[in-house]
């Protein structure tokens, strides 16, 4: 698998040799060259340094071609433009962003794109290790089947009420 | 009409100034407390002083209700989701981006903002149109100070209609090829040449003023005046 990460911190890094350990084409970009110290020795991808939002960039990190594409940096609007660029423009199959405003996640998951947000999850986690109710709210969002009808309003159920709704395969 | 301006730069703060002139209402938000509480005492209490690209902060400027959201902060990303948030979480019928990359324009306007001012793509513009585009064009350099030059026949080039032969090629430098619809072909004392063409050349690199003239037509200008 071609997998493309934007942003070289703790997280974008451990996913990074992650995927490398397992064996799969890893490029990881970010701006400054001394993140990818948090690299170890061991990695054997690719890192590039540059913005991760200029799609020239992305270009020449084969988000063309990636199977995966994730946005990790600690922009959230860095990191929903990376991924708008990485699948409309160069056509990525799969991106997700790291969004912590936890509006933001849940509309953009409605515009198409996946997003993670360390709000609700961390705020999940913390609770529940407390024994306090969690609010339930996602954390992983899969993005709505995009409908692209010019002018159509977004229909269809928001990713909010599909996760509640799920219930275990009835067959 | 009520505008939401988002960006207290030289850009919103100007903006802003002018709407509240000619009589609309609006609000800018403006991230930065200082800067925000500094225009505040100038224009009054119509400052934000919140992120707008926060879908709480958002809906707290009464971005629902805007006529016109317009995203003129410094970074095209802030922008682009300012203009997203306002187009597709608070039913805006109208957003404005300011686009610093003129790269990112066919992104913005696929993700359907409504207008998109480049400020790059028309300074970009202004100065294309003064620079010439007949000059000749340096394809490379070989060895003994010689160029491959190529020059671009534009109609009033004083050797449209005419053969080689018949013009004043300075010494030391020959003309070779001529590429007339994309196909090169090499100059022969008979052809004409014609509006459009390229003419490719190999000199020294001091012929270039004589054979600009020859070319081109106009004297060539000077690099240092």
């Amino acid at each position: 698998m071609k997998v493309v990460i934007v942003g070289c911190g703790r997280v974008g890094a451990a996913l990074a040799e992650a995927f490398d350990g397992l064996g799969h084409n890893v490029t990881i970009i970010d701006t400054s060259t001394r993140a990818f110290d948090r690299l170890s020795d061991s990695f054997s991808g690719e890192a590039i340094r540059g913005d991760g939002t200029d799609e020239d960039v992305l270009r020449r990190a084969g988000a063309e071609d990636a199977d995966v594409f994730v946005a990790l940096t600690e922009g959230d609007n860095r990191n929903i433009m990376a991924t708008q660029v990485a699948m409309e423009n160069l056509g990525a199959k799969q991106a997700i962003a790291k969004i912590n405003d936890p509006v933001r996640a849940a509309a953009y998951a409605e515009l198409g794109i996946a997003t993670v947000c360390r709000t609700t999850m961390l705020t999940d986690a913390l609770l529940g290790f407390l024994g306090l109710k969690p609010t339930g709210m996602p954390s992983v969002i899969a993005p709505v089947p995009h409908v692209h009808e010019e002018g159509a309003p977004m229909l269809g159920a928001s990713p909010l009420s599909r996760a509640a709704g799920r219930s275990p395969a009835e067959g | 009409m009520f505008v939401l301006v988002v960006g207290g730069g030289k850009v919103g703060y100007y903006l802003t100034k002018e709407l509240i002139e000619s009589g609309h209402e609006v609000v800018l938000m403006e991230k930065d407390r200082e800067r925000a509480s500094q225009i505040a005492d100038e224009l009054g209490s119509i400052v934000v002083p919140h992120d707008g690209c926060e879908g709480k902060y958002l809906g707290e400027a009464g971005c629902s209700r805007a006529d016109i959201v317009a995203a003129v902060t410094g970074d095209d990303e802030d922008n682009l989701v300012i203009c997203q948030m306002a187009n597709h979480h608070f039913d805006v019928p109208r957003t404005i981006a300011r686009v610093n990359n003129p790269k990112n324009e066919s992104l913005f306007r696929h993700m359907g903002v409504d207008e998109i001012i480049s400020p790059t793509r028309m300074i970009l513009g202004s100065i294309e149109q003064d620079i010439p585009v007949h000059e000749l064009l340096h394809l490379g350099a070989l060895a003994d100070d010689l160029e491959i030059i190529e020059a671009h026949l534009q109609p009033d080039s004083p050797a449209v209609g005419r053969a080689p032969a018949d013009l004043a090629i300075p010494d030391g430098c020959s003309l070779f090829a001529v590429v007339r619809n994309g196909i090169a072909t090499p100059l022969r004392p008979d052809t004409v040449l014609a509006e459009g063409d390229k003419v490719i050349a190999i000199g020294r690199a001091d012929c270039e003023r004589l054979l600009h003239e020859q070319l081109i037509g106009t004297p060539m200008e000077d690099e240092a005046s």
